[in-house]
């Protein structure tokens, strides 16, 4: 398993250009072209601002202005649910590849998480000028944070999308099954609403149970927030995220000669 | 010599999980049957107990019929699936051409995607900017290369595929039934670049049906039957073994599909149209058709003979009441329906006068002179007005074989000539 761990890095050059590809191929024949990676999340938050801030009335003077605070949160999470929806097809929909070519597997979902990756970073201009448009800027001292939670969450993701998608190679269901599974996820998350709301801290406990409550807060208290005072979560969160990645990455393994077959 | 590649007693078993097919995730955890379905209930033996060595720099062709293992053969020596049991081994890099274009993005260049299909075979990005050129040379695809893929013809995808395959610049190339791909122009450069590199001392693998090709090209073969090695060795020698034991096969064929079609001929069908195309058995009989053999050269009965050969078609006749009123006739169609020959005993001049009791005719060919296919035969024994006796309607199959692939149904003795300004190698 270490070895082949070691020669992910000589695949670099791959995943490079297959990560190119998957962006280039993605928006071509389409009119607006890579303008959509920064009119989609636009739209996503149009549309959730205007329930929350204008039908749902939300009075918190904490989250003003809305639009930023709750982008804060949406971007990670569309990065991370993507990734895992476009993880889990991946293996199956390069079936050509591992059948019929020598061809390195894990390449595959590590190239979704990536490429979904590349999308996220984008967003983040979006943000920045939403930050300036509404005169509402981070914490300067947190900043320093920022990559630390982004590679946290690219080693947790990646861990994920190894383990689901060898499994989905076995169990097609996967799929349909993480569709809602990320739903529901999503909003067991405090993103559309502040960690601090009081009937959050009723389940405190639970809510903490859920890895992705440490990156959203992260993430919120980092870009939003004065205050970065979950650091000591968010180290844990790594370790998590480590051994999360490492399970992943053996199941992968184990389950590495079955796909040319099952696929 | 050393071997570039080396099987020693390698199996594979592929498993089918038929149990599973609507064992989902779900209702496996509902059953708590996960460990259960993922047990296999039915193995597929694919190879068995394999071993051969290819040695380096030399050219091997692996024949065999469909489903004799060949591909997968080539997968385990290509790494992309492991082997049950055994250890496969390969000296140097290999690139398989097993199906060319895999990977090859629809929607981005042919240019983007010579980039990213090399980097998948394992070259660096230098590598293929130095070879670029010849890859899209080589594909005579230079006016289309920055055209997105899914707009190319399948030969035109084919080729690109092939092209860079080859730029990979292996040790060991493996090739699975691939020399299809474009026209025959393109097939000889292909050819042209297996020579290359077998005088550049490199070892290619060969799967292919394409006995000529194997005979041409290849140093040795390996012939693989139903998952094991029945031969090995010089090719002319292996290829013989191999088509004997197809014409074995055929033969059985042959006299399994006979079986079955005299078997279930109607008792009593139309009294038609010579030349109506549809099998069956009809007629008074009052003179009866026991036993219909086709006799080869040998002298024994046989469904497959070669393109010239002496043979004869036996009929065993019963008469049930002694008569004088009798034609024999037999008529030979092919797999189209066209009828090749047909003659009875009345139109060739030859009155009958008796015939008691069980006898047996013969009709003699000195030289088949058909051309290679599967045909079938009508024998028939009626009335000189044509009231049928027994007719048997297309009832008898055999398979002519031909070294030559020549076209349409007969071939005549024949020989060309030529002024002495017209010269052949």
């Amino acid at each position: 398993m270490l070895s082949n761990l070691g020669s992910l890095l000589r695949y670099r050059g791959l995943i490079q250009s297959l990560v190119a590809r998957e962006l280039k191929a993605r928006y071509r024949g389409s009119v607006l072209g890579f303008v959509w990676s920064f009119i989609n999340p636009l739209l996503l938050l149009s549309i959730y601002s205007f329930v929350f801030t204008t039908i749902m009335q939300n009075n918190d003077p904490r989250t003003k202005p809305f639009a930023v605070f709750m982008f804060c949160g949406l971007l990670p999470w569309t990065w991370f649910s993507a990734s895992l929806s476009e993880a889990t097809s991946s293996l199956i929909n390069g079936g050509n590849l591992i059948k019929k070519v020598l061809f390195p597997a894990e390449v595959l979902p590590i190239v979704s998480v990536l490429a979904n990756m590349v999308h996220f970073l984008l967003g983040l201009l979006i943000l920045a000028a939403f930050m300036i448009g509404f005169r509402h800027y981070p914490n300067v001292a947190a900043l320093p944070w920022f990559p630390v939670v982004v590679v946290i969450q690219l080693i947790f993701t990646l861990g994920l999308a190894l383990g689901l998608s060898a499994l989905t190679v076995h169990f097609r269901d996967i799929r349909d099954l993480l569709t809602n599974v990320l739903t529901l996820w999503f909003f067991a998350t405090p993103i559309i609403y502040p960690y601090f709301m009081p009937s959050v801290g009723r389940f405190l406990a639970v809510f903490r149970l859920n890895p992705f409550y440490h990156f959203a807060v992260s993430y919120q208290e980092i870009l939003f927030f004065d205050h970065f005072g979950h650091a000591r979560s968010l180290l844990l969160l790594g370790a998590l995220s480590v051994a999360v990645f490492l399970a992943g990455y053996w199941l992968f393994d184990r389950l590495r000669d079955s796909f040319a077959e099952a696929v | 010599m050393t071997s570039a590649i080396e099987l020693v007693n390698v199996s594979k078993i592929y498993r089918r999980y038929t149990g599973r097919q609507f064992a989902t995730l779900k209702s496996a955890l509902l059953k708590r049957s996960i460990l259960r379905d993922l047990q296999p209930n039915e193995a597929f033996l694919a190879l068995k107990d394999v071993s051969f060595a290819v040695a380096k720099g030399s050219t091997v062709g692996v024949i065999g019929r469909n489903g004799s293992g060949k591909s997968t053969a080539l997968k385990l020596v290509a790494g992309i699936t492991k082997p049950t049991s055994g250890t496969v081994r390969v000296d140097g890099r290999i690139s398989a051409l097993i199906e060319l274009g895999a990977g090859f993005h629809p929607e981005i260049s042919g240019r983007e995607n010579v980039f990213i299909n090399g980097i998948m075979l394992g070259l660096s990005k230098r590598d293929v900017e130095e070879r670029f050129d010849a890859i899209v040379d080589f594909a005579e695809l230079r006016e289309f290369i920055d055209a997105p893929v899914k707009t190319y013809s399948s030969g035109m995808y084919m080729r690109l595929g092939f092209a860079v395959a080859i730029h990979v610049d292996p040790d060991v190339l493996l090739v699975d039934e691939v020399l299809a791909v474009g026209d025959e122009g393109f097939t000889h450069k292909c050819l042209d670049k297996f020579g290359e590199f077998h005088r550049r001392g490199k070892t290619v693998l060969i799967v292919t049906h394409s006995l000529g090709l194997v005979e041409r090209l290849c140093d040795e073969a390996v012939w693989l039957d139903a998952g094991e090695k029945q031969a090995e060795g010089d090719p002319k020698r292996v290829i013989g073994a191999y088509l004997t034991a197809v014409e074995q096969t055929e033969k059985q064929q042959m006299a399994a599909a006979t079986a079955k079609a005299v078997q279930s001929a109607a008792p009593a069908g139309p009294a038609g149209d010579m030349f109506q195309a549809t099998e069956g058995r009809w007629g008074s009989r009052e003179v009866e058709i026991t036993n219909v053999e086709l006799v080869g050269p040998d002298a024994t009965p046989s469904f497959v003979f070669h393109t010239g050969d002496a043979v004869s078609i036996r009929l065993g006749v019963r008469a049930a009441q002694p008569t004088s009123d009798f034609v024999f006739g037999v008529g030979v169609f092919n797999a189209d329906g066209v009828c090749c020959f047909g003659t009875n005993t009345g139109i060739e001049d030859m009155t009958s006068d008796r015939l008691d009791g069980d006898a047996t005719v013969t009709f003699s060919i000195d030289s088949l002179d058909l051309v290679e296919g599967t045909y079938k035969l009508d024998v028939a024994v009626h009335r000189r007005d044509g009231a049928p006796y027994d007719y048997h309607r297309l009832l008898y199959s055999f398979r002519v074989k031909s070294r030559t692939h020549d076209i349409g149904v007969f071939r005549p003795k024949h020989r060309w000539t030529f002024s002495p300004n017209v010269r052949f190698k």
